[in-house]
C-alpha cells in the first residue's frame, strides 16, 4: 500500500486564455499523494493553488483551460473522464470545501436537504430514510449538536463556523478519498478556525481521507499537514515534509515566508520581515526564475535561465539555481 | 402571523378609501355629466341629478359613496344601462368573469414559457438559441399589443381564416388562442428576459459551484438549485401585472370584440357614469392588493431568510 499513490499530478499545465494574452496561472507543476496523506499547498494569492486544485476536481471554469500534463487517480486519467464520469467522480471520490462558508451553501434548503443530495445524487438506491440518517451522522461527527433539529435549518439559522462544519459534513458524506480544503478557514474568526481545523484533523484520523489543503496560513499546515508543496507564481519551488519546510527551508522564497510569520518563542521586539517587492506579472513572466526579482540572493543566473529541482533531501526538492552554486564552482 | 394579517388588512381597507377618494375627486374634475345629451334640457338634467343625489355637495357624495360600500351596495348604473345594480353589471353579465378567465390564461402562459425560456436563454448563454431568444424577447417586448393583435387577425382571420375574428365570449379554444396570445406575448417576453437575467447572476453564485463540486447533475443544478433563487425578480413583477392584465385588456378586448370589464371601464369613464368607474376601480385596487398579498406570501415560501412579520417594522 504504502508505494500506491492516490493522485499523481505530473507536469500539470493550467492557462487563462485572457483578452490581454495568455495567463500561465499553473506551470508545470508536479505532485503525487498517497492515501492517508495530508498535504499543505502554500503560497501568495494569485499563484495557482486554486487553479490547480479546480483543474483536479473539474471546476475550472472558462477561460481557463489545462493545456499539459496529466492528472492519474488511482490509476485511472482524470483529464479523459467525459462529462458523466467526471460528474461521479465529484463528490463521490474527490471532493471539496470553500473559502467562504457563508455563500456556499443554497439559502433556500434546508441543511439536511442539501447534505441528502450529496448522497442521492450517486447512489439513487438510497433511500430517503437512509440518507437522513446518515447525514445526521456526519453533522454529529462534525461538532454539531442536536444534528435532527439542525437538518431542518436554513443556512442563515447557522452561524459561519458551523456552515462550515456543515460544508465539512457534506464534503464527506459520500467517503471521498481525496478532500480538497480550498481555504476552509480563512474567512473566519481565529477561535472558530482553530475548531474547524480540530475538526478536520479528528475526521482525518477517523475516515482516512487524504487531504489536499489550501492555504496561505503557515500555522495552519504546521497543523495538520504532512508535507507541503509551496507554491509560487504558477509553479512548486519547494516541497518536502513538513519539518523540512519549517526546520530546514531551503527555498529563498520558504524563508522569506517563515521570515515574515510571528511566532511565539520569538523576542517581542523583533521585527517581521517582509518579502518585499510584488507577485510577478503573469501575462509577462521573467526568462529566468519566477522569484528573481524579488530573491535577496538573486545571481546572473536566475535572472536568465529557469531553475531545475534539486533533490535536498529524501522527499525534499527545491527549484533554486543557489543548491547549483557549489557544483558549477568545482 | 395573525397580527400581520390584520395589519395588512388595516392597510387594505385604508389604501381602498383613499383610492375612492382619489377617482371620485378626479372622476368629478372631468367636465360633463352622465346626464348630457345633446336633446336634454337644463330641467331634465336638474332632475335626473336631484334623483341621483349629483346636486349634492362633492364631500357628501363622497361620503354617501363611502358608507353605501360599506354596506356592499355599489350604487346603480346611470348612464351604460340605467337603473341597474352596478354590482349585477359587473359580476352577474359574466363581464369580470370573461376578464378574469382572458387575464389567468395569458399570466398562465406568459409564465409557462417564459421563464423556462429565460432558462434556456441563460443555461446556453453566448450560444445562438440565446442570441436568437435575445432579438425574440426585445422584438417582443417592443411590439404594441394591438399590433400584434391585429397582425394575428389579419393573418389568421382574414387571409387564413382558421381562427374566429371575432371572439365572443370565449366560449370555445379555438376564439380563445388570439386573444390569449396578443396578451400575453408582451409578457412571455418580459417574463423571459428577468428569468434570464437573474437566473445568470444565479448561476455565478457560490452555492452552484458547491452544487458542481457534490457532483450533481448540470441540468438539476440549473432547476433545483438556481431557478429558485432567481425567481423572486420574476415573482415581483407578476403580482402587480396579474391584476393589471385582468382589468387593463382593453385593446384585445376591443380587437376581438370580447364583452369583458376592460372595455366596459373603458366605456364607463367616457359615458361619465361615476359609480360603474367608482366600482370598476375599487375592484381593480381590491385585486393589486390581493396579489401584493400573494406575492409576499409566495416570496416566504421562495426564500426561507424572508420573514412575513418583521417587514412591516
Amino acid at each position: 500500500m504504502e508505494d500506491k499513490k492516490l493522485l499523481e499530478i505530473k507536469d500539470l499545465k493550467v492557462s487563462f486564455f485572457t483578452p490581454a494574452g495568455e495567463v500561465k496561472a499553473v506551470d508545470g507543476i508536479s505532485y503525487s499523494l498517497g492515501y492517508d496523506e495530508v498535504m499543505g499547498v502554500v503560497g501568495e494569492s494569485g499563484s495557482g493553488k486554486s487553479v490547480e486544485a479546480y483543474s483536479i476536481i473539474g471546476l475550472l471554469q472558462s477561460p481557463g483551460k489545462v493545456i499539459g500534463g496529466s492528472i492519474t487517480f488511482e490509476g485511472e486519467d482524470v483529464l479523459a473522464f467525459s462529462e458523466e464520469q467526471m460528474r461521479d467522480f465529484r463528490g463521490n471520490k474527490v471532493s471539496m470545501i470553500f473559502q467562504n462558508p457563508m455563500t456556499c451553501l443554497n439559502p433556500v434548503y434546508t441543511i439536511g436537504n442539501q447534505l441528502t443530495e450529496a448522497i442521492t445524487c450517486h447512489d439513487k438506491s438510497v433511500s430517503k430514510e437512509e440518507a437522513r440518517r446518515r447525514a445526521i451522522e456526519m453533522l454529529t461527527l462534525v461538532g454539531i449538536n442536536n444534528p435532527e433539529k439542525r437538518m431542518n435549518q436554513y443556512p442563515h439559522e447557522f452561524s459561519g463556523g458551523m456552515r462550515q462544519r456543515a460544508m465539512i459534513a457534506m464534503a464527506l458524506i459520500c467517503k471521498p478519498k481525496l478532500l480538497i480544503a480550498d481555504e476552509p478557514t480563512t474567512a473566519l474568526d481565529v477561535t472558530i478556525q482553530a475548531q474547524i481545523l480540530e475538526v478536520m484533523k479528528d475526521i482525518q484520523k477517523e475516515e482516512h481521507t487524504s487531504i489536499i489543503f489550501i492555504t496561505h496560513n503557515l500555522g495552519v499546515v504546521a497543523e495538520i499537514c504532512d508535507k507541503v508543496s509551496v507554491m509560487y507564481a504558477g509553479k512548486i519551488v519547494e516541497q518536502g515534509s513538513v519539518n523540512d519546510i519549517f526546520y530546514n527551508p531551503q527555498h529563498p522564497y520558504t524563508k522569506g515566508l517563515l521570515a515574515s510569520m510571528p511566532r511565539l518563542d520569538q523576542d517581542t521586539h523583533e521585527k517581521l520581515i517582509p518579502i518585499e517587492g510584488t507577485p510577478i506579472d503573469l501575462l509577462d513572466p521573467p526568462q529566468g526564475c519566477n522569484f528573481g526579482p524579488r530573491c535577496k540572493e538573486c545571481m546572473k543566473i536566475c535572472l536568465s535561465k529557469k531553475p531545475p529541482y534539486a533533490q535536498v533531501g529524501d522527499e525534499h526538492i527545491s527549484a533554486c539555481w543557489l543548491h547549483f552554486k557549489g557544483n558549477r564552482e568545482e | 402571523m395573525f397580527v400581520y394579517v390584520l395589519k395588512r388588512i388595516g392597510a387594505a381597507v385604508l389604501t381602498l378609501l383613499l383610492i375612492m377618494s382619489i377617482t371620485f375627486f378626479l372622476m368629478n374634475a372631468i367636465p360633463g355629466s352622465p346626464f348630457l345629451t345633446e336633446k336634454s334640457t337644463p330641467q331634465q338634467i336638474e332632475l335626473a341629478n336631484q334623483k341621483y343625489g349629483l346636486d349634492k355637495p362633492l364631500v357628501v357624495q363622497l361620503k354617501n359613496y363611502i358608507l353605501n360600500y360599506l354596506k356592499g351596495d355599489l350604487g346603480v348604473s346611470l348612464k351604460m344601462q340605467e337603473g341597474t345594480d352596478v354590482s349585477k353589471l359587473l359580476f352577474h353579465q359574466g363581464k369580470f368573469e370573461l376578464s378574469i378567465k382572458l387575464g389567468i390564461s395569458a399570466i398562465l402562459l406568459a409564465i409557462v414559457i417564459g421563464i423556462p425560456l429565460g432558462c434556456i436563454a441563460a443555461y446556453n448563454r453566448g450560444s445562438w438559441i440565446d442570441g436568437f431568444l435575445r432579438v425574440m424577447t426585445t422584438v417582443g417586448v417592443a411590439i404594441p399589443t394591438f399590433v400584434l393583435a391585429t397582425l394575428l387577425l389579419i393573418y389568421f382571420g382574414v387571409k387564413h381564416p382558421v381562427l374566429p375574428t371575432n371572439s365572443g365570449s370565449l366560449t370555445d379554444f379555438k376564439s380563445m388562442i388570439m386573444p390569449i396570445i396578443s396578451l400575453s406575448f408582451y409578457y412571455v417576453c418580459y417574463i423571459a428576459k428577468l428569468t434570464r437575467t437573474s437566473m445568470l447572476d444565479a448561476i455565478n453564485q457560490d452555492y452552484i459551484r458547491t452544487a458542481r463540486a457534490k457532483g450533481v447533475k448540470t441540468r438539476w443544478i440549473v432547476l433545483k438549485h438556481a431557478l429558485r433563487n432567481s425567481l423572486i425578480p420574476v415573482v415581483t413583477y407578476l403580482g402587480p401585472v396579474t391584476a393589471g392584465i385582468i382589468t387593463g385588456s382593453f385593446v384585445v378586448e376591443s380587437t376581438f370584440q370580447i364583452p369583458g370589464l376592460g372595455k366596459y371601464f373603458v366605456n364607463s369613464i367616457l359615458s361619465r357614469d361615476y359609480p360603474v368607474i367608482m366600482a370598476t376601480t375599487v375592484v381593480l385596487a381590491a385585486l393589486v392588493i390581493f396579489m401584493n398579498l400573494v406575492v409576499d406570501i409566495v416570496y416566504k415560501m421562495i426564500d426561507p431568510r424572508i420573514t412575513l412579520t418583521n417587514k412591516e417594522g
